[in-house]
Formats: structure tokens, C-alpha cells, sequence
């Protein structure tokens, strides 16, 4: 099959189409036939998608699975893959099926909602196979529609304030992508990735109203995407839209925000700020290190002080794509793979654990810490899960989130001791903020009155954490499954960068010695 | 067979923690106890046949990212046997004890089944120790060294229902992540260095080490001494030693098997099994090594100081384990690694031996802990009492002065006056003012060693009968599953010095570890401490008499000084008992410092800076945003999603066609 990846792309579209089109009715059997055609959509796609994963070829960094057409003159349609798309593809197409599982409860607009996530579903996968960077921005931007509505409609009784705040966002980092896009259409005569990352951007330094700007044009290149990515992993310290959305949002939302569409972000600075603009990256990347490292430590104090388990576990996410971002810029093989790692483990984690609170609140009705207490006494299914859950986010080793956290901070100190030491106070908070909440929520007697009747999970509930808790496990154990994917294509996006930062240096040189 | 003995712990694991059900709680911890009792028969095989040849058996790749490349593997040298033994041996007969121990848990009602949970975790916990004792590079053991971590949190918090355990498993795991957090960066900079983290490398990369630089923070230090300064913040840890210890005595509100189990005997000796396994590059480091014995002794000589007037049982055997794990560390700080692995191996039989005695102690008299409410008990639990009497023996150091007899060179004494000694005299023999200054607190240690062991005899088993009467009425001997592990262990504490003293001391050391521990150029002091004068070999032997004199004094002859004692120097009474304000101090820095930085960093940080400033960028926006967010709630998001998609469309079509025209 040569289109395989525009299939997988639009295999839920399609599906959300003949939802839109043809189920009529509110009813309950109109909401099950949603919630089963929607279920059933994911599923195949998942299943689809790991005929890309057979046909991929490791080996061979580079993209595979190019498609390409004409659209409108000028623009191009794009799809393929390369060892990093390719997990974050099979990453989408493995949670959504769970995301809708998760949703079996909803009883508004069900219909709605199943087309908001298909939807989101193929601008995901899209982002993450787009080769061509006006599809990239299409898709990227076009993502924030659905959930913005997941937001807005399906959400807490604050979600208008928590989607205006998401929105307001990134709407100025959105505004500066597309400026840069523009300009560097001008710049380079194509919007075609591949072209785009063998083209070097002028480095020289410029200067606007008698600022000198070192690394000129690529500078600002660079920080016009930061501004969009920094918003979208978030990076501190713009990261204060994100506790709220993730209050506000429904379960599946918050799991699809968190497991996904961060991700994005991390993506974009793999995709385009390193190879892309290498001498800027290179200028900035102290800069840039520290702002992870400061994350992790800020947001992970700020964690202990939540009274909320979702904002906590939400603060807890901007601490660990802290070690993305430290990761991807410290540029080297160790530090990129661990932050790709990171990245998919942590989908699986914060997925697992925003689930975690759903179950309870599901039940309960509210997100209070202080509401719960003793839950392992009704609960003991519950318990285990939520505690195995705990130690990965804390990354314990034989876990998915040691691999990505310890392989990330190995490749750091190479880079940067100091960055590495700030960075790996972050293991011992995690620990404290996850443990105490634990604590507070399962441990203990069962003493609160309201808690007396609450009843373990369901059958439905055990079946969507199952495959989380094997790939935690699985990657965990042997995570070369996943790293042998993405080495080589690291090995040869730092290879670039090497030369690149080689190669501006020699011209540097010559222009001095001249 | 290794692969066996490495995996038979994890199986029980899984069949009691999931099997449960299906088979019965009966069978499945039965099955957890045999796995365990295989593993340890499977474990003296290995220790008896071990040829010396070192042993590496790869079971699965693990990490793989660039050169950072590491297996999961088994790795099978001296050391590694000896910590196999050791562990299962304690483990199975732990798992026997908790039989008849865990039996009618007045913390649980009836019908809960939280007896093979118990089992689970105690036979993962062996897993994750046999991981760390068997890895062949740094990260494996980075795992079991976390693995076990987890595991003693589960167990010191398996009462869950306890709000002091629950706080004493967070306490346990997040101080021992500080040590974690040093552990790490030592791997980190090794594999900066190195660029390998498997043993053979890094062994091999001792000598270069030495000679070169690496800048870390603002200093620019010696390889060498800051990598091994790091792993030994990890050991510190680990090993509860001092400023990183305040866990280790919370740690007691775990049920008493695990005491003795990863309290006392096992987890808590990773520490020194760390420094004895990287010797290749410790030897290479006489600063950190100075740091060791110096870290090693005073924490020693603290640990013992507060043994002195703890009431709770099992918190006076805690520092004891605390304290004899500082004497393991000053060994090998002069580079007697030897040694310290003769005490860790000695210390488990009979340190586990007073825990599992003083559980015994505890079930008979109803689960009273505070030795105040104890007396006369020894003819109410005669077995367990010449247990402890053993255990006592050994702990104290009771033996032979060399000088007067011995057995042509083996000294005569129980397991602990052979190991003890030969730490002390090590540290004579070093020769140095760091091994002198050791010498002079590891000799007073041993006296308040004998002081406080004597002391938690003559209360629990001598003396009038006091507290509750109702408990002493019914205090009992407990079953066989209880009695026989005392029995087995009370062997080893007796024996085991005398019968491993030629290995692991003696003429047979260095065919006996065949190269596991290294001696750096010019390391001889083990064979010196062999020749050290008679006077100070002999100083530990008075010192623990002196200890058991005035035990005796004070609980037997004339109970009235302690009180009197206890008032006329109560400032010096009350920072002991409360264990030099270690844990209020830290308290109040670490522990409500982060929360209250936390606070202050979310309402200011977040809140005024960050939202303010972006509320502020949005002020020339407010009255549309009022109008907007009117809208959204009058149900016009979707508009607003049509704005944009119709937004997107417009600039898409604009780049689109000003490209065509380019």
C-alpha cells in the first residue's frame, strides 16, 4: 500500500463524516451507535497503523512512506515518516481507542463528541507525518478546534475561563508560526520539509532598531516557532493555561491533552528548531536547558501545594516535558532519545493517571484531595493501579518513565552538569508530591462518610488501563523497542546539527581570516 | 542456576500477589516460601562451587543509545556470591517466620486477605535485592537499588491503615531518593567519563580516573574522587548513615519480619556492597575514602549514643543496625573492603536474629514495644530468650582476646567479636589520622554497643515484671514457623566468624575473593591488622566488658542511677533521646521549606507574576474578551470554531497563491 499514512490519517475523519451525515437522534441507542462506531473507527485505525510500523525500516533514517500531491497551486499535500514521527503516530493510533473507552460515561451531545475526538484524532496523526510545513501548520493549528470545543462544551463549570486562557495562549505563539512560515517560504522558494531541512538559513547577525541580533534571521526564526511549541509542551513559564485546562476538561480530554497534544510541542522543536535553525539552537540552548530545568524544580514544588489532584498531576506533566526540552537541547544522542522516550512514556503515564482521577470523580464528583481518603479499604483494584501508575510518574527503573527521565539526564550531563544536577532534583520531588498525594487519597482509614459506598472499577475501566500498564511494563523492560526506532533518525538529526554548527564555524573563520 | 535463583523470588512474587485467589492464600505464600527456600539451597551451591572464575550470564538488552549500552545480565564473582547468600538465606527464613508472625494481624479484620500481599512484597523485595547483588553494570543496579526502595516503602507502609506508617514509607523513599539522587549523577559522570557503565569497563578505568579532571558545578575536581564521592551519596542513603539516616528508625513501623529482613540484614547493607563492588575506582580515591571512614565512624558512634536510652525495642536493634553499618563503612574506607564484607555477612545472621527474636518478644507479649512494660520474660519464652542471648553475644562482640587463645590462627569468639574486630584493628593498622581518629569512636562504640544490647536484655528478661499483667500472663513461646529461623540464625551468629574467618580475614582471602575487591598500589593494611600491638587489639574486648558492667549496674544491681543519671544531666538525656533533633531540623528546612516555597511559587510565581503579566498583555482586550466569552456561553463556540477554520483558509490560500505567483 503507498498511501498508507494518508489511510491511517483519514480513517477517522471519514468516520466522523458519516457520524455528522447520517446517525440522526438523540436517543440512547443513537448515543451507543456513536460511541461503537467511534470505538470501533479507533480500533481499526490502531490496527492500520501498525502496518507502518511493519514497513517502517530503522535503518534507514530519512523519511519513509512519502505520499505527495498538488493541491492549490503552491500547496502541497505531504505525508511521511521518519523514526520519529513514526512512534508518535502509533502513539495517537494506540491511545485513542482508550480516550474513547474512557468516554462510555458521557451522555450530552454524544454524537458530538464522538466527532470532536475522530476529528483530533486525524489532525494528530497528520501533525506528525506532515512533510510539507503549510500542512504542518494547518493541522497543527486546526488541533486546537476540537479541543477547544472538548473543552468548552464537555468541560467543568469554569471551562469558559480555562478555554479562553488556552485560547489566548496561543493564539500570539500562532500568529509568530505563521510569520515565520511566510517568511521562510520567501527565504527558501518551498514549503517542502525535507527541502527545508537541508536548506541553511542565514546566521549572520542583523540588527533591528539598533539591536544587535546574534544568529540574525535564524534567531528569529527560532524564537517565532518557540513561541508557538513553548505554548503547546508548555515550557515555564508559560505553562499556567495548562492546570486549568486540565481542570475544566472532561477525563479524555485531559488524557488527550496530556498523552498527546503536548507532544506536539516536543515534536516541533525535533522537527523544525534543531535541524532547521542549528545555529540558533545552538545559541539558545543554555538558555533553553535551563528553562526545563527550572521547570521541573518550579512546577514540581508547585505540585506539592496543589489541593487538587488533576492541577497536580497537570503540574506534574510541565515537570517532566521539563526534561524534554532539556533533553532536545542539549543535543546529543542520549539526551534526544530519552526526551523522544520520555515523551511516548510519559503519553502513557499522565494518560493512565488523569484515567486515575477519572475513576474517582466519576464516582465522587469532585477532585478535592482533601474530599478522598482510604480508598485501598473499597478499592483495592483501584489502589493497585493507581500505585503502579505513582511509581512510573516517579520513574521508577523497570518502569517507562525511568528509561525516558534517566537516559534524558545521562545525555544532559554531558552538555551541562550543572542543568543535569538542577534537573535531577526533580527525582526527589516527584517523589514526594506523588507519594503525599497518594497518601492522602488511598491510604489511610476509610473514615469519610460519603466514601463509604463508593465501589471498585469496573470491568470496562480494568480493560482500558490493561494496556497501559503492559506497555509502562513492557517499555520499561525493553525499551529498545523503541529506541532502536528512533536512534538512527536521531543519530542523523544530530549528525546535521554537528555539521551544520561545523560548517557556520568554519565560515566564521574564514570570514575572520579574510 | 543463577537465572534460577535470581527469578525464582519474582515468581513467588507474582503467584502470591495474583495467584491468590485462584489457589488459596495457603498455597500461594506456601509456594512464595519454597521458591525462596530453592533460591537459597540454589545460592549455598553456588557459594560453595564458586571457582573463582568470574561469571557473566546476559539475560535481555536493555537500554540502547549510542554508546550508552547496557544489558540486563547476571554477573557472578565473590561478592556476588556472598550477598546471595546472605539475602536468601535471611529472606527464607523471614518468609518461614511471617508464617505464625503475620497469622490474626490485629491491624486487619477478618476475611482480608493481606497475608500473600505480605508475601508478594517480601519476595519482590528479594527479587529487586538479587537484581542489585547480581548486576554486571551500573544501571541494573541502579534498578534493584530503586526496586528495593519500593519494596521497603510497601512494607514499612503495609499497615496503611496507620497514619505514622504511611508517613514513615514517604519518609523512607524520599530520603533514600536524596541518596538516589547522588547515585545517579555518579552514573552520569562515569559514563561522561568512561563512555561505559559496565563493570569491566569502569573497573579498568580506575587508574585513568585518578588522572584526570571533570568539571562539575563551579568546581573542576578529580574524576575519581567526585565519582565515587557521588555513588557514596547513594550508599549513604541506602545504608542509613549519618544526615541521610532519620528514615531508618521510622522505618520500625514496618511489621518486624521486614526489620529484620531489609532493616536490618539485607537492603541496608547495599550500601557497603556498593563501595566494596566499585573498590577498582574507590581505591583510586583517598579523599572519598577519608570521607567514608570518617562518615562510617561518627555515624558509628551517634547511632550507638542514641541506642542508649531509646525505650521502643525495636528502635534500640534500628540504631544498632545503623551503628554496625557505620563500622562496615569505616572498614572500607581504609580499604579493608574484606573486612566490611565479614561484618555485613556476620552482622545478618545475628542482627536478623535480634529482630525476629524481639518480634517474638513483641507477639508474646501482645504487641507491646516499649521495653519498659517488659521484665522477667525469660522463663516465659525461654527459646527466644537464649536467642537474643546468642544474638547479644555476637552483637556485643563477645570472644577470646587473640592474645590468650586462639585456634591455631582463627580467633575464638561468636560471629561478631571475629568481624568487629577485624574492622577495628583495620582501622589501627591503616596508619593514618583518619583510621586512628575511626579507631578511637568504633572502640567506644563498641562500649556503648555492649551497654545498649545488655540494657535491652536485663529490661525485656530480667528484673521485675512490669506494665500490663494480663500480657505477661499470656505471654508464650511462638510456633515452630517462628522458633526454627531463631534457631538456624542463632547457628550462624555463634559460628559463622570462626568458620569464614580464614576466608575472609585470614591466609585464604586472597584465593577466597578472587579478585572481587582490589587493593590499590600499596594497600596492605589487611595484612597489618594482623600485626597491630596487643594492646590495641585487645581495647575492643575491655571496652565491651566495661559496656556490659555498667548495663549491669544500671538494670540489675541498682536501677536508680539511670533515673538519677538521666535528671542530673538532662540537657545531654534529651538530645539523645530525641536523637539530636535530626528529624525537627529537617522538618523544618526540607520538609515544610519545599511546601512552603511550593505555595509561595504557585499563588505569587503563577498566579500574580505570570498571570498578572499576561492578564495585563490582555487588559486592552477586556471589553471584547466580556463580549466574546458572553458569546461562548450563549452557545456560540461554534462560531468562533468557524471563525477560525475560515481564518485558517484565508491566510492558507494567501501563502498558497502568493507562492504560485513566486
Amino acid at each position: 500500500m503507498d498511501n498508507l499514512l494518508s489511510i491511517v490519517t483519514f480513517i477517522p475523519l471519514i468516520a466522523a463524516i458519516i457520524l455528522a451525515l447520517f446517525l440522526r437522534g438523540e436517543d440512547e441507542a443513537a448515543q451507543l451507535a456513536a460511541k461503537r462506531v467511534a470505538l470501533a473507527t479507533t480500533l481499526a485505525t490502531f490496527l492500520i497503523s501498525l502496518a507502518i510500523l511493519a514497513q517502517y525500516d530503522p535503518s534507514r533514517p530519512g523519511f519513509q512512506m512519502v505520499e505527495e500531491y498538488k493541491w492549490i497551486t503552491g500547496f502541497t499535500y505531504k505525508l511521511g515518516v521518519d523514526g520519529i514521527g513514526v512512534v508518535f503516530v502509533l502513539l495517537t493510533t494506540f491511545l485513542m481507542p482508550l480516550v474513547i473507552g474512557a468516554s462510555w460515561n458521557v451522555t450530552t451531545r454524544v454524537k458530538e463528541y464522538m466527532i470532536a475526538f475522530l476529528v483530533l484524532e486525524t489532525l494528530m496523526i497528520a501533525v506528525f507525518a506532515a512533510l510539507d510545513l503549510v500542512l504542518f501548520y494547518v493541522v497543527f493549528e486546526a488541533g486546537l478546534i476540537p479541543m477547544f470545543l472538548i473543552i468548552g462544551i464537555w468541560g467543568g463549570k469554569d471551562r469558559i475561563y480555562a478555554s479562553f486562557k488556552f485560547f489566548l495562549y496561543t493564539l500570539l505563539g500562532s500568529v509568530l508560526m505563521l510569520v515565520a512560515i511566510i517568511a521562510m517560504y520567501f527565504e527558501a522558494g518551498t514549503t517542502d520539509i525535507p527541502t527545508l531541512l537541508n536548506h541553511s538559513f542565514p546566521s549572520s547577525p542583523i540588527s533591528i532598531l539598533g539591536f544587535q541580533i546574534a544568529g540574525g534571521m535564524q534567531t528569529l526564526l527560532f524564537l517565532a516557532f518557540l513561541a508557538s511549541f513553548a505554548v503547546k509542551l508548555p515550557m515555564w513559564p508559560v505553562h499556567t493555561w495548562l492546570p486549568d485546562a486540565h481542570v475544566q476538561a472532561p477525563t479524555a480530554g485531559s488524557v488527550v491533552l496530556a498523552s498527546l497534544l503536548l507532544k506536539m510541542g516536543g515534536y516541533g522543536f525535533l522537527r523544525f528548531s534543531l535541524p532547521m535553525f542549528p545555529e540558533a539552537s545552538a545559541l539558545l540552548a543554555p538558555f533553553m536547558m535551563w528553562l526545563g530545568a527550572i521547570a521541573i524544580v518550579y512546577t514540581s514544588l508547585v505540585a506539592l501545594a496543589q489541593q487538587d489532584m488533576k492541577k497536580l498531576i497537570a503540574y506534574s506533566s510541565v515537570a517532566h516535558m521539563g526534561i524534554v526540552t532539556m533533553g532536545v537541547f542539549a543535543a546529543t544522542q542520549q539526551s534526544v532519545d530519552g526526551a523522544i522516550f520520555q515523551m511516548v512514556s510519559h503519553g502513557f503515564i499522565s494518560g493512565a493517571l488523569f484515567l486515575c482521577v477519572g475513576v474517582v470523580y466519576d464516582r465522587m464528583h469532585t477532585r478535592e484531595i482533601a474530599a478522598y481518603g482510604g480508598l485501598v479499604n473499597r478499592m483495592p483494584a483501584y489502589a493497585l493501579i493507581f500505585m503502579f501508575f505513582t511509581l512510573a510518574n516517579v520513574g521508577l527503573p523497570g518502569t517507562s518513565g525511568f528509561v525516558g527521565e534517566f537516559l534524558t539526564l545521562v545525555g544532559v550531563f554531558k552538555a551541562n552538569s550543572w542543568v543535569a544536577f538542577v534537573g535531577a532534583i526533580g527525582m526527589i520531588l516527584s517523589a514526594a508530591y506523588a507519594l503525599w498525594l497518594y497518601r492522602r487519597v488511598v491510604f489511610g482509614d476509610l473514615i469519610k462518610e460519603s466514601l463509604k459506598a463508593i465501589t471498585d472499577m469496573t470491568a470496562r475501566e480494568k480493560w482500558i488501563f490493561a494496556p497501559l500498564v503492559v506497555m509502562t511494563i513492557l517499555l520499561g523492560v525493553y525499551p529498545d523497542l523503541v529506541l532502536d526506532i528512533t536512534g538512527p533518525s536521531v543519530e542523523a538529526l544530530l549528525e546535521g546539527y554537528k555539521t551544520a554548527l561545523a560548517g557556520a564555524a568554519d565560515a566564521a573563520l574564514q570570514l575572520a581570516t579574510n | 542456576m543463577e537465572t534460577i535463583i535470581l527469578f525464582a523470588p519474582l515468581l513467588g512474587a507474582v503467584i502470591s500477589g495474583f495467584g491468590y485467589k485462584m489457589l488459596g492464600e495457603r498455597v500461594a505464600i506456601t509456594t512464595a516460601t519454597v521458591l525462596l527456600f530453592l533460591a537459597a539451597l540454589l545460592s549455598w551451591v553456588v557459594f560453595f562451587t564458586f571457582d573463582g572464575q568470574t561469571l557473566q550470564i546476559p539475560v535481555l538488552r536493555w537500554i540502547d543509545s549510542g554508546s550508552f549500552s547496557t544489558d540486563w545480565a547476571i554477573r557472578l564473582d565473590r561478592l556476588t556470591s556472598i550477598m546471595l547468600v546472605v539475602v536468601t538465606t535471611v529472606s527464607s527464613l523471614v518468609h518461614l517466620y511471617s508464617f505464625s508472625y503475620m497469622k490474626d494481624d490485629p491491624q486487619f479484620g477478618e476475611g482480608e486477605s493481606y497475608k500473600p500481599r505480605f508475601f508478594a512484597y517480601l519476595s519482590f523485595f528479594t527479587f529487586a535485592m538479587l537484581a542489585l547483588v547480581t548486576s554486571d553494570n551500573l544501571l541494573q543496579m541502579y534498578f534493584g537499588w530503586e526496586g528495593v526502595g519500593v519494596a521497603s516503602y510497601l512494607l514499612i507502609g503495609f499497615y496503611y491503615r496507620k497514619p505514622t506508617a504511611n508517613a514513615a514509607a514517604i519518609k523512607a523513599f524520599v530520603v533514600n531518593r536524596v541518596g538516589d539522587f547522588g547515585f545517579a549523577l555518579g552514573i552520569f559522570a562515569i559514563f561522561y567519563m568512561v563512555d561505559s557503565i559496565r563493570f569491566d569497563d569502569v573497573f579498568a578505568a580506575g587508574a585513568m580516573l585518578a588522572e584526570k579532571n571533570i568539571n562539575f558545578l563551579w568546581m573542576q575536581l578529580n574524576a575519581a574522587e567526585l565519582v565515587t564521592f557521588l555513588l557514596f551519596i547513594g550508599a549513604m542513603g541506602k545504608s542509613a548513615q549519618l544526615f541521610l539516616h532519620t528514615w531508618l528508625p521510622d522505618a520500625m513501623e514496618g511489621p518486624t519480619p521486614v526489620s529484620a529482613l531489609i532493616h536490618a540484614a539485607t537492603m541496608v547493607t547495599a550500601g557497603v556492597f556498593l563501595v566494596s563492588r566499585m573498590s577498582p575506582v574507590f581505591e583510586y580515591a583517598p579523599g572519598t575514602l577519608a570521607f567514608v571512614t570518617v562518615i562510617g565512624a561518627v555515624t558509628a558512634f551517634v547511632a550507638a549514643s542514641i541506642g542508649l536510652v531509646q525505650n521502643d525495642i525495636k528502635r534500640v536493634i534500628a540504631y544498632s543496625t545503623m551503628s554496625q553499618l557505620g563500622y562496615m563503612f569505616a572498614a572500607a574506607g581504609v580499604g579493608v573492603y574484606q573486612a566490611a564484607m565479614f561484618h555485613l555477612f556476620t552482622h545478618a545472621f545475628f542482627k536478623a536474629l535480634l529482630f525476629l527474636g524481639a518480634g517474638s518478644v513483641i507477639t508474646a507479649m501482645h504487641h507491646e514495644q516499649d521495653m519498659r512494660n517488659y521484665g522477667a520474660l525469660r522463663r516465659k519464652i525461654p527459646l527466644t530468650f537464649w536467642a537474643m542471648m546468642i544474638g547479644t553475644l555476637a552483637l556485643t562482640g563477645v570472644g577470646i582476646p587473640a592474645s590468650v587463645l586462639k585456634l591455631g590462627d582463627i580467633p575464638i569468639g561468636f560471629a561478631g567479636f571475629v568481624s568487629k574486630d577485624s574492622i577495628i584493628e583495620s582501622t589501627f593498622a591503616a596508619g593514618t589520622s583518619v583510621g586512628q581518629f575511626a579507631y578511637v569512636l568504633l572502640v567506644l562504640a563498641a562500649a556503648m554497643t555492649a551497654f545498649y544490647s545488655w540494657r535491652l536484655m536485663f529490661m525485656t528478661f530480667y528484673g521485675p515484671q512490669k506494665g500490663d499483667a494480663h500480657a505477661h500472663e499470656h505471654a508464650h513461646e511462638s510456633s515452630w514457623h517462628m522458633t526454627v529461623p531463631l534457631i538456624v540464625l542463632a547457628l550462624g551468629a555463634a559460628f559463622a566468624g570462626m568458620i569464614w574467618f580464614n576466608d575472609f580475614m585470614g591466609e585464604g582471602v586472597r584465593e577466597f575473593f578472587a579478585g572481587a575487591v582490589f587493593a590499590g598500589p600499596g594497600n596492605d593494611v589487611l595484612e597489618q591488622s594482623h600485626r597491630i600491638p596487643e594492646l590495641a587489639a585487645s581495647a575492643p574486648f575491655w571496652a565491651m566488658l566495661l559496656g556490659f558492667a555498667l548495663a549491669w549496674l544500671f538494670y540489675i544491681r541498682s536501677p536508680r542511677i539511670p533515673v538519677v543519671l538521666a535528671e542530673q544531666f538532662a540537657p545531654l538525656y534529651r538530645l539523645l533521646l530525641n536523637k539530636y533533633y535530626f528529624d525537627e531540623i529537617y522538618d523544618f528546612v526540607f520538609v515544610r521549606g519545599a511546601k512552603a516555597l511550593g505555595r509561595l511559587l504557585w499563588k505569587k510565581g503563577d498566579g500574580a507574576v505570570i498571570d498578572g503579566a499576561i492578564n495585563g498583555v490582555a487588559l486592552g482586550l477586556v471589553p471584547r474578551v466580556t463580549r466574546f466569552v458572553q458569546r461562548i456561553q450563549s452557545g456560540y463556540v461554534y462560531h468562533y470554531a468557524l471563525a477560525t477554520v475560515i481564518g485558517l483558509v484565508a491566510l492558507v490560500t494567501w501563502v498558497s497563491i502568493s507562492g504560485g505567483t513566486n
